[in-house]
């Protein structure tokens, strides 16, 4: 099984990503913005960091990287798609998730252990968990208000494609709490949290991001 | 004229491109700048809203496919329609 994951220009967290897929189980692929292929890999991975410096808008750039064509049309035919923080704000810019990503309420970056609430257990990335499991996972973005909508937020809430909620005090003005999405089909998935930091014991406040990249595992043989 | 023929091969037209986050968006940027206002001894502003300026300068005329085009650019690449409005202008030499 393996899991591409793309280095962008300002990627900073594909190397985490990279080790969240090995200690998961699976093969990591390193993915290039310049490559318009995904290696035959089994899901992708978006990362996060600041792509293209973070010009114009947090992903507006990214977007029209060679490799999203692929990732788009890969999407689109259900291949599983996680993006993490600046990824999520990608998948958002490219329309494969609705709503947009603000600059933080607060107007501080914000870097912290998050408490969250898995609210949708049934998605590619998060069968792993159970629905309404609690768990903390790192936060840490400047952009990372989610917002869209009233017709679109209660559709998301509606149809069950809201994937995870911040708990406690609102970290960033995400509307509703929002801390990930998904698409109808459950694919492709975008979290503001960094689950791949929080995959080991050593460092990090556990390992409650491990079962994202678990999950996508039991996805794969579904696909072929 | 030559000095008019002159003058028209080398125009270059500005078209001006705003883009301002939609009013019902938070702006952080635009609150903080307002909220700079008073340490600086200005008063009398109710709100600061920030936003970009985009000057695109073309070749030869504007004209209305031009200008079409420079709004599907506007569109797709310089705003995200979902939180942003745009306005396209010409800028007058």
């Amino acid at each position: 099984m393996k899991i591409g994951v793309v280095t962008f220009p300002g990627s900073l967290d594909d190397v985490d990503a990279r080790r969240a897929v090995t200690l998961a189980g699976a093969e990591p692929v390193r993915l290039w913005h310049g490559d318009d292929h995904l290696g035959g890999v089994d899901a992708v991975v978006l990362p996060g960091g600041f792509s293209y410096g973070d010009y114009l808008r947090c992903g507006a750039i990214a977007r029209f990287a060679p490799v999203m064509g692929a990732v788009v049309e890969a999407a689109n035919g259900g291949l599983p798609v996680l993006g993490i923080c600046n990824g999520f704000q990608i998948l958002c810019e490219s329309h494969l998730l609705p709503g947009a990503l603000i600059r933080n309420h607060s107007r501080r970056f914000v870097c912290r252990d998050q408490r969250l609430r898995i609210e949708n257990a049934a998605t590619a990335w998060t069968s792993d968990y159970s629905a309404g499991q609690e768990v903390v996972i790192v936060l840490k973005n400047g952009e990372g208000g989610y917002v869209a909508d009233n017709a679109t937020l209660d559709r998301l809430e509606g149809e069950g494609q809201v994937v995870a909620r911040y708990l406690g005090a609102n970290p960033n003005g995400s509307m509703r709490d929002i801390a990930g999405i998904t698409n109808d089909r459950g694919n492709v998935v975008g979290l503001m949290p960094h689950p791949e930091h929080a995959v080991d014991d050593l460092c990090g406040a556990g390992t409650d991001g491990l079962a994202f990249f678990t999950s996508v595992l039991r996805q794969v043989p579904a696909l072929h | 004229m030559p000095s008019s023929e002159f003058v028209k091969e080398h125009f270059v037209a500005r078209v001006v491109v705003d883009v301002m986050l939609k009013p019902e968006i938070l702006d952080p940027q635009g609150k903080a700048v307002h909220g700079a206002l008073p340490r600086l001894g200005f008063d009398g502003v109710r709100d600061v809203r920030q936003g970009k300026r985009f000057e695109l300068e073309l070749d030869g005329d504007v004209t209305e496919d031009r200008l079409a085009q420079v709004r599907r650019v506007a569109e797709t690449l310089l705003s995200n329609p979902v939180i942003e409005d745009y306005a396209v202008r010409v800028e007058q030499p």
